[in-house]
C-alpha cells in the first residue's frame, strides 16, 4: 500500500536549513495497522504530513497505492486525499457550525455527491458509531469522544484505503482513548490500513506494529510478535 | 458552486459577525447612496436648466437691426440697416447653415383687439408658419398659420389662451372674426404655453401684417434654427458666417453688432451641457472614490475572515477541498456583501431622488415652483444597472487579495495553528 524509499526532507527557515528525514526507508501493506512514535523532533509530523500529501518532499519516492505522489499540483492533491486517505486529528477539527452530520458528509461534498445522499451515507456512518441520536447536534454539543467519532465517520464516509490519525486520543482521557481505540480496531479488522501517529506508549502498544522513529530515520521497527516484550518493556520503562 | 452549502456557509459566518458586516456593508451602501445623490442631483440640475431652454428649438438664432456704429467702405457711421423680404429670400434658399426661417415685422404702435364688448392690448407677432417649430408654439384647437395664409395675404390669426378667455370668455373662438385696430382677422387656431410665457401673444401672417399696417417689405428680426451643431465653435461660426452675408448685402462691418444684433442659441446651449458634463464626471470621480472606501473596508473584513477561518479552510482542503472551491467560497461572499449593502444603497438613493421629484411635481401642477432650476432629479435606469455591476465588480475585486490568501492556505500550518 505504501512503499517509501530514500525519504528526504528539509525546511528553509531563513538562512538555515532543517533536514529533518534523512534518507527514511517504509513499507506499509495493505490491512496494516501501523503506528508511529518518536520523540519531538524526530520526525513524525513530517513524515505524517508526506504520507497524507500535506507537503512535498525533496529527495527519495512515495508510492500510494501504486501511484507515485510527487510534484502533484493542489487540485490534484486534494482529489487524492478525498479519494484515498482519511484523515483524524488531535483536536478533532470539525467545522464549528455545521452540525455532525454535515461535518460527516463534508468530505462526499467535494465528490460532488448531492446533498440529500450525501446526508443519508453520513448518518448511517453516525449510527455505525453509536452517534445517530447526536447527528442534528453541533461539535459544541458533544463531548470529546463524541466529536472522535464524528471526525473517525468523517474520515471513512470516502471509503479511503489509508486511515491517517495525528494523536487520536490526545486530546482523551483514558477511558475514551481505549473506546477510540477499539474503534480504529475494528476498521482495521474491517481491513483498512490504519496509521496512528503518537508518543503514548499504551496507545502504540494496541497496534500491530510499531515504528520508532529517531533523527529522521527508522531507529527500530517491532512487529507482531515482539510487540508482548514492547509491552514488557513500556510497564518497567 | 451555487448550492445550498456554499449559501449555507457564506451565511453562518456573516451571522457570526454580525456587526462587522454590517458595518463594513454600510460603507459599501454609503458609497453607492451618495453616488446616487449626487448623480440624481446633476440630472436634476441638468434637466432643470434644460428645461429653461425648452421653450424654443435649442438651435434658434435671432436677429435684428440697429444704426451703424464703425465706418465701413468709406460710407459713414450712423446709417441705418434695415431687413427686407428678400433676406427672408435669401436665408431661407442660400444660406446652408439655415434650416428654418421666419421674418418678423413689428406691427406700429398699440394694437387694441376687440370682440364684441370685450377689448384688450396684446402683443402681436407676425410670422411665417416655420415659427410654430421653432418657438414649440403649443395649438390646443384649430391650427396655426400655414403658407396659404402667407401667399394669399389671409387674414387670419392664431391667440394664445389668455387672449381667448379675455376676449371670448365661454365661447368657443374658432370662426370668430376679432378687429385688430378696427381690422377684422378670422381666429384659425388657439395656442397654449405651459410657461404662460406666450400666452398673451396672437400670431398673424407676416405677409398680411406688411400689408395692412404698410410695412411694405420691411421686416424688422429673423428667426432661424441653424444646423445643429457639436460644439460651441462650430455653432459660432455659423454665426458669424451669417453675419458676414447680411454684412455684404447691407454694407456693414461684419464686427458692428450695432448694425445687426444677433444671438445664437445653440452656443449658449453648448456650452451649458458642457458645464453639465463637467459636473458629471466630477460626480462619478467623488462616488467612486466613496465606493473604493467601501470595497477597501469589504476588502479587510475579508482578509480578517480568511485569517480567523484558516484552520477551517485547512481543514477543507485536508478532506479534499480543492483550491477553486475556497477562492469560490471567499470571493462569492465577497460579492455577496458587496452587492446586497451596494442595492441597498441604491434602493434608497434612488428612493430619495424619486421622492423629491414627485414633491417638485407636486409643488408644479398646484402653480408653485416658478423658475425651479432642478428637475426630475432621478438616475436613469442605464446608470443604475452600471452601477449594480460595478457593485459586483468591486465585490469580486475586493474578495480578490482575500481569496487570493485562503487558497495559499497550508493544511498543515492550518491544523497546526492552536
Amino acid at each position: 500500500m505504501i512503499q517509501i524509499s530514500n525519504l528526504h526532507k528539509s525546511y528553509v527557515m531563513g538562512s538555515n536549513s532543517l533536514h529533518v528525514l534523512k534518507g527514511l526507508d517504509l513499507d506499509i501493506d495493505e490491512g496494516e495497522f501501523v503506528s508511529i512514535m518518536g520523540s519531538s523532533g524526530s520526525g513524525k509530523s513530517t513524515l505524517l504530513n508526506i504520507l497524507g500529501i500535506l507537503d512535498d518532499y525533496d529527495e527519495g519516492s512515495y508510492y500510494l497505492g501504486g501511484r507515485l505522489m510527487q510534484g502533484l499540483n493542489e487540485t490534484k492533491a486534494a482529489m487524492t486525499r478525498n479519494e484515498m486517505i482519511g484523515f483524524i486529528f488531535q483536536s478533532f477539527n470539525l467545522i464549528s457550525f455545521k452540525n455532525a452530520v454535515e461535518n460527516v458528509a463534508l468530505p462526499l461534498y467535494y465528490q460532488k455527491v448531492s446533498r440529500k445522499k450525501r446526508n443519508l451515507i453520513a448518518l448511517e456512518y453516525l449510527d455505525r458509531l453509536g452517534l445517530k441520536e447526536w447527528a442534528h447536534h453541533l461539535p459544541s454539543e458533544m463531548s470529546g469522544g463524541q466529536k472522535q467519532r464524528v471526525a473517525i465517520a468523517r474520515a471513512l464516509i470516502s471509503k479511503p484505503k489509508i486511515i491517517l490519525a495525528d494523536e487520536p486520543t490526545g486530546a482523551l482521557d483514558s477511558t475514551t482513548s481505549f473506546e477510540v481505540m477499539d474503534i480504529l480496531k475494528e476498521i482495521n479488522d474491517q481491513g483498512k490500513t490504519v496509521i496512528i501517529v503518537t508518543h503514548e506508549h499504551d496507545i502504540a502498544a494496541m497496534t500491530k506494529k510499531i515504528i520508532r522513529l529517531k533523527d529522521g530515520v527508522i531507529e527500530e521497527v517491532i512487529k507482531n510478535g515482539e510487540l508482548q516484550m514492547f509491552k514488557d518493556r513500556v510497564r518497567t520503562e | 458552486m451555487f448550492d445550498v452549502d456554499v449559501w449555507q456557509e457564506i451565511f453562518s459566518t456573516i451571522k457570526k459577525n454580525k456587526l462587522r458586516t454590517f458595518l463594513t456593508g454600510f460603507s459599501v451602501a454609503w458609497g453607492i447612496f451618495m453616488l446616487m445623490i449626487l448623480l440624481g442631483s446633476g440630472n436634476g440640475l441638468q434637466n432643470g436648466v434644460k428645461e429653461q431652454f425648452a421653450d424654443n428649438s435649442v438651435n434658434i438664432m435671432w436677429m435684428w437691426t440697429g444704426e451703424t456704429s464703425m465706418p465701413y467702405h468709406g460710407l459713414k457711421e450712423g446709417r441705418p440697416i434695415k431687413f427686407k423680404n428678400d433676406d427672408y429670400t435669401f436665408l431661407k434658399e442660400k444660406s446652408e447653415d439655415l434650416e428654418l426661417v421666419s421674418s418678423r415685422f413689428y406691427l406700429p404702435g398699440n394694437i387694441m383687439y376687440t370682440y364684441k364688448n370685450e377689448y384688450g392690448s396684446f402683443e402681436t407677432s407676425s410670422c411665417h408658419p416655420a415659427l410654430k417649430e421653432m418657438e414649440k408654439v403649443v395649438i390646443v384647437s384649430g391650427r396655426f398659420i400655414n403658407d396659404l395664409d402667407m401667399t394669399d395675404f389671409r387674414k387670419v390669426i392664431v391667440i394664445g389662451e389668455n387672449i381667448r378667455k379675455a376676449l371670448f370668455k365661454d365661447e368657443d373662438p374658432m370662426g370668430k372674426y376679432v378687429k385688430l385696430n378696427n381690422v377684422p382677422f378670422k381666429v384659425v387656431g388657439v395656442s397654449f404655453d405651459k410657461k404662460r410665457q406666450n400666452e398673451r401673444t396672437a400670431y398673424i401672417p407676416v405677409s398680411t401684417a406688411q400689408r395692412i399696417f404698410n410695412g411694405a417689405d420691411r421686416v424688422h428680426t429673423f428667426a432661424v434654427t441653424t444646423k445643429m451643431v457639436k460644439t460651441a465653435e462650430e455653432a459660432e461660426a455659423i454665426t458669424e458666417r451669417v453675419r458676414q452675408d447680411m454684412a455684404l448685402r447691407h454694407n456693414f462691418d461684419p464686427k458692428d453688432k450695432r448694425a445687426m444684433g444677433s444671438f445664437n442659441m445653440l452656443t449658449e446651449y453648448i456650452r451649458t451641457m458642457k458645464i453639465f458634463q463637467a459636473i458629471k464626471i466630477f460626480v462619478w470621480i467623488i462616488g467612486i472614490g466613496t465606493l473604493i472606501a467601501g470595497i477597501v473596508g469589504v476588502s479587510n473584513i475579508m482578509l480578517i475572515l480568511v485569517k480567523e477561518r484558516t484552520r477551517e479552510i485547512g481543514i477543507r482542503k485536508a478532506l479534499g477541498a480543492s483550491p477553486a472551491s475556497v477562492i469560490g467560497l471567499v470571493l462569492l461572499e465577497s460579492i455577496l456583501i458587496t452587492t446586497v449593502a451596494g442595492y441597498i444603497g441604491l434602493l434608497f438613493g434612488v428612493s430619495i431622488m424619486e421622492g423629491i421629484n414627485l414633491a417638485i411635481e407636486q409643488m408644479l401642477a398646484t402653480g408653485g415652483g416658478d423658475g425651479m432650476f432642478f428637475r426630475n432629479p432621478t438616475v436613469d435606469f442605464f446608470t443604475a444597472i452600471t452601477s449594480t455591476l460595478i457593485l459586483v465588480i468591486s465585490g469580486a475585486l475586493a474578495g480578490y487579495l482575500p481569496a487570493r490568501k485562503a487558497a495559499n492556505v497550508k493544511p498543515i500550518e492550518a491544523l497546526r495553528d492552536e
